[in-house]
């Protein structure tokens, strides 16, 4: 296969980027999107040039590292796949395929296409854990959590943290990241304790970031690699509100 | 080289408690006193963050990646075991230390065996509390399957997904420590060297990959949770960034590294597609509950559609062979049965390397949507790379470079022969011996993690008390000085040649020299190709950009430079190990029917290198492995 290739090149955060064109060719359909910008690179390296750096580390799409909006597209045209996980299969020969970074406001360029996503950590670090301390917990079938709920957690739970969700909305809104959260530890019962404090604090947190609100689109579930759906935000929102009264009238620790 | 176990005394079953009873600890008000450093947000390296700035340490944890979340215990898939005998199935603390010694066809230390078995309960209990999501019955309880070289059912598991789910529990609590302020991650930073300062290991040298400054760190104590080096053979399950950067850097500055020729070959991974690929990926161990792995009895059949080939004329060889464990036998008895199918001519993958894993009877026994609920996400995965729909079609599988289980040499405290260096996980080489049962890595990361370093690291303190150096001081300056000088070298060699091309050559020469079949010859070969790849990597490279910002290949450089010298240690260790065990197999040492044959009297111990110079050979020690409690065996699984 031979494609051309419109990708967003930035020496660092603090530069104006720019697309430059590249052709790539023979390039194998069984290759994954990010070997082929491997061989993009060697190409480059070849030639004594930068290679384009882009975020990448399991190639099996679990770890979230990957990124890349792939012509407009958060982790490019297949449904529930991650961009690692995209292969070359789906694009057609002489095709001209367009590479930007996830573009969020939270998410600044750090460079090329390598983004920084460390305001969702601190989402995470503000409340998205259960607290308990090494050595506290009780034997573990004591707490018997009932399959619906414990499915339903683990749906949740399978968020990886990408970010394609926030590169999708025109909002930038993190809720589907925060929701998944919310629903995998709020529907379990080790989770209700806190259950309250994890949602103000988390939704605060995603505010000052400066991810904006969720407007119902559906973007983001469009997008998500791991079929994350919409109506998490609805969770979100009708405990959000609980929440909320709850702190108004009695306040919550 | 002082290798001193110091596994303490008195009954295998006793000696955990014994020794949490006689170390020394540090009160609470005098643990901010002390400050550890972490390097790797892993399972091992997460959970031991997290659990010491629970208890008061201040504690600084490194990872190069964008966010310790994405450490590569997430791509972890099966389980993890834990002998809660929960099924009432014959399992007990006992069963699974003797199964994690046999699996590791008795090359593993008894006493942290038997610890890891006792503390395995422990782990479960915190992950359920975390909200790990385990798999559940619908009566509410936990759900438990079986797995690779056990007949008992002592698996947990979430979905395929148990690795990330434990992981994103480890980073759960490590969060919250950051949140409180006790933890300071470190995203985006490598360690590139450690520090020691009068004998003792102090501090470590990073650099931020995005600003490329190179920086100092001291503390009380350095904790590496660096993971495998499965790297070195370039196409393994490992993540892209995995290296023995930290492990190999430690080792020579001192550091023991014990038996590298132990790697793990996992059977069930997706075959190789072409020469442009960059990572293998797994097929969890879990698949070969419900999977049956054959090849045709006919070479002229192995082109043929699977559903051409009718039942008489397919060969179960792990049913044949291994009667009792059938498709679970362990992992590095089935990498090789798949091997020697093949080599007989009877691959069915084009490149002849592809066995088949059907899951037809069992979607016959069992309906596509019971499958479905088992094994989804992976199924999906594989449609994902292959394009080829497993509930229709055998998925097509072959062994790849998966887990190694050497690593650097620890004591019973986990700490190396560097005092103040502590090695967990995968990083160390303590628990599994020469072969790794499935689902016991994320057990003896957590183990490790959650409480065997927290037992055992204040010990250490308490001796040295809290008087980490300035980083003023002379080896802090040098280290400095010499990780520079090394960056800037690979900037200026100016060559034509990626970083990448060489690890290629390096990992071709490893599979094929020092991979599943190892000889004599083999080794010998390597061990010439090896200096001379090396030499010309010296020479030939090619680092475009600067030092002073996020450059990716300097990052790939750096990680090859070692690799180029620890492939060498691996088939040195490889070639000085004359007998075959667990993932070890020389060809000149098997038993008539092609199995390992052990060489009890000779290499019951565990080989340790100790770097004796850029110019000399590294030197071989020996620690004894005394078995009290179990008896040397041939490990039988037919």
């Amino acid at each position: 296969m031979k494609l051309f290739l419109k990708i967003w090149r930035q020496p660092n955060a603090a530069a104006v980027g720019a697309f430059e064109d590249y052709v790539l060719d023979n390039i194998s359909p069984d290759a994954s999107f990010l070997e082929m910008l491997d061989q993009l690179n060697e190409q480059l390296i070849t030639q004594g040039k930068e290679g384009v750096a882009f975020d990448h580390d399991c190639r099996e799409g679990i770890c979230g590292m990957c990124s890349l909006t792939i012509n407009g597209i958060a982790h490019g045209p297949r449904r529930a796949t991650t961009t690692c996980q995209l292969h070359m299969r789906h694009f057609r020969d002489g095709e001209t395929v367009t590479i930007e970074p996830f573009r969020a406001r939270p998410f600044p360029v750090l460079r090329d296409l390598v983004v920084d996503r460390s305001a969702f950590d601190k989402i995470i670090q503000s409340g998205g854990f259960i607290s308990v301390r090494t050595g506290s917990a009780p034997e573990a079938n004591q707490t018997l959590v009932a399959k619906p709920d414990a499915d339903r957690a683990m749906d949740a739970a399978e968020c990886i943290g990408c970010g394609a969700c926030v590169a999708a909305c025109k909002n930038a809104s993190a809720m589907l990241f925060v929701s998944a959260k919310i629903v995998h530890l709020n529907t379990l019962p080790q989770g209700a304790p806190e259950k309250n404090r994890r949602l103000l604090n988390m939704v605060k947190t995603m505010d000052e970031a400066g991810f904006g609100n969720c407007s119902n689109y559906g973007e983001c579930e469009a997008v998500c690699p791991k079929g994350i759906p919409l109506d998490f935000i609805g969770q979100l929102n009708r405990e959000w509100a609980v929440a909320k009264m709850k702190d108004i009238v009695s306040g919550v620790e | 080289m002082r290798l001193d176990a110091q596994i303490p005394s008195g009954p295998l079953a006793d000696k955990w408690d014994n020794h949490r009873f006689s170390v020394k600890l540090v009160n609470p008000a005098n643990r901010r006193k002390y400050h550890v450093i972490v390097v790797g947000s892993g399972l091992a390296g997460g959970a031991a963050a997290a659990t010491l700035a629970e208890q008061g340490y201040n504690v600084s944890c490194f990872c190069y990646q964008d966010s310790p979340r994405r450490a590569h215990s997430i791509a972890a898939q099966g389980g993890v075991n834990a002998a809660k005998n929960y099924p009432n199935d014959g399992d007990s603390i006992r069963r699974l230390f003797y199964d994690t010694i046999k699996g590791g066809d008795f090359r593993a230390r008894e006493a942290n065996v038997y610890r890891l078995a006792q503390v395995s309960v422990n782990i479960i209990d915190q992950c359920v509390a975390q909200g790990v999501p385990f798999a559940r019955e619908y009566s509410g309880y936990l759900d438990n399957r079986s797995f690779g070289g056990a007949q008992v059912s002592r698996t947990f598991y979430a979905r395929g997904q148990t690795g990330q789910q434990l992981l994103l529990g480890a980073y759960s609590s490590l969060s919250r420590q950051i949140g409180l302020g006790t933890v300071k991650m470190y995203n985006r930073h490598e360690m590139l060297d450690v520090v020691i300062v009068d004998g003792h290991a102090k501090g470590i040298i990073t650099r931020h990959l995005v600003t490329g400054a190179i920086e100092a760190w001291s503390a009380d104590a350095v904790i590496l949770a660096t993971g495998g080096y499965g790297n070195v053979f370039y196409l393994s399950t490992n993540a892209q960034g995995c290296n023995v950067t930290a492990a190999y850097r430690s080792f020579k500055r001192g550091a023991g590294f014990a038996n590298p020729c132990y790697t793990q070959i996992h059977p069930t991974c997706i075959p190789q597609h072409g020469e442009d690929q960059s990572k293998l990926t797994l097929m969890s161990e879990s698949l070969r509950n419900d999977g049956r792995v054959w090849v045709p009895k006919k070479i002229e059949d192995c082109p043929l559609d699977p559903k051409m080939v009718p039942e008489e004329a397919r060969d179960y060889f792990l049913e044949r062979k291994y009667p009792s464990f059938g498709n679970l036998a362990p992992r590095d008895i089935s990498s090789r049965a798949a091997k020697e199918a093949c080599d007989s001519g009877r691959s069915i993958a084009p490149g002849g390397q592809g066995v088949y894993l059907d899951f037809a009877d069992a979607i016959q026994r069992l309906g596509q949507k019971a499958i479905a609920e088992r094994y989804g996400n992976l199924f999906e995965m594989y449609e994902c790379i292959t394009g080829e729909n497993a509930y229709e079609r055998p998925m097509k599988i072959y062994p790849a470079v998966h887990y190694t289980m050497g690593g650097l040499w620890v004591d019973y405290n986990l700490m190396s022969n560097v005092p103040g260096l502590f090695v967990l996980g995968e990083a160390n080489f303590s628990d599994h011996g020469a072969n790794r049962l499935g689902a016991s890595a994320l057990m003896q990361g957590l183990a490790d993690g959650y409480f065997v370093l927290p037992a055992t690291l204040p010990n250490y303190l308490a001796e040295v008390g809290a008087n980490r150096p300035s980083l003023e001081v002379a080896p802090f300056k040098a280290a400095i000085e010499a990780v520079k000088e090394r960056t800037a070298r690979f900037l200026s060699i100016g060559g034509k040649r990626s970083a990448r091309s060489f690890h290629v050559e390096l990992g071709k020469i490893m599979w094929e020299k020092c991979g599943m079949a190892r000889s004599k010859q083999s080794l010998e070969e390597a061990l010439q190709e090896i200096p001379a790849l090396r030499e010309a990597f010296w020479k030939e490279l090619c680092v475009p950009g600067t030092g002073e910002s996020l450059n990716m290949e300097l990052e790939r450089a750096g990680r090859v430079a070692d690799f180029l010298e620890f492939g060498e240690l691996l088939c040195r260790d490889a070639l000085a190990r004359e007998e075959s065990c667990g993932g070890h197999f020389r060809v000149e040492y098997q038993t008539d029917d092609g199995e390992a044959l052990r060489n009890d009297e000779a290499f019951a111990h565990v080989a340790v290198w100790e770097h004796k110079g850029d110019a000399a050979l590294p030197e071989r020690h020996q620690e004894p492995l005394v078995y009290e409690a179990v008896k040397f065996s041939t490990r039988s699984y037919k």
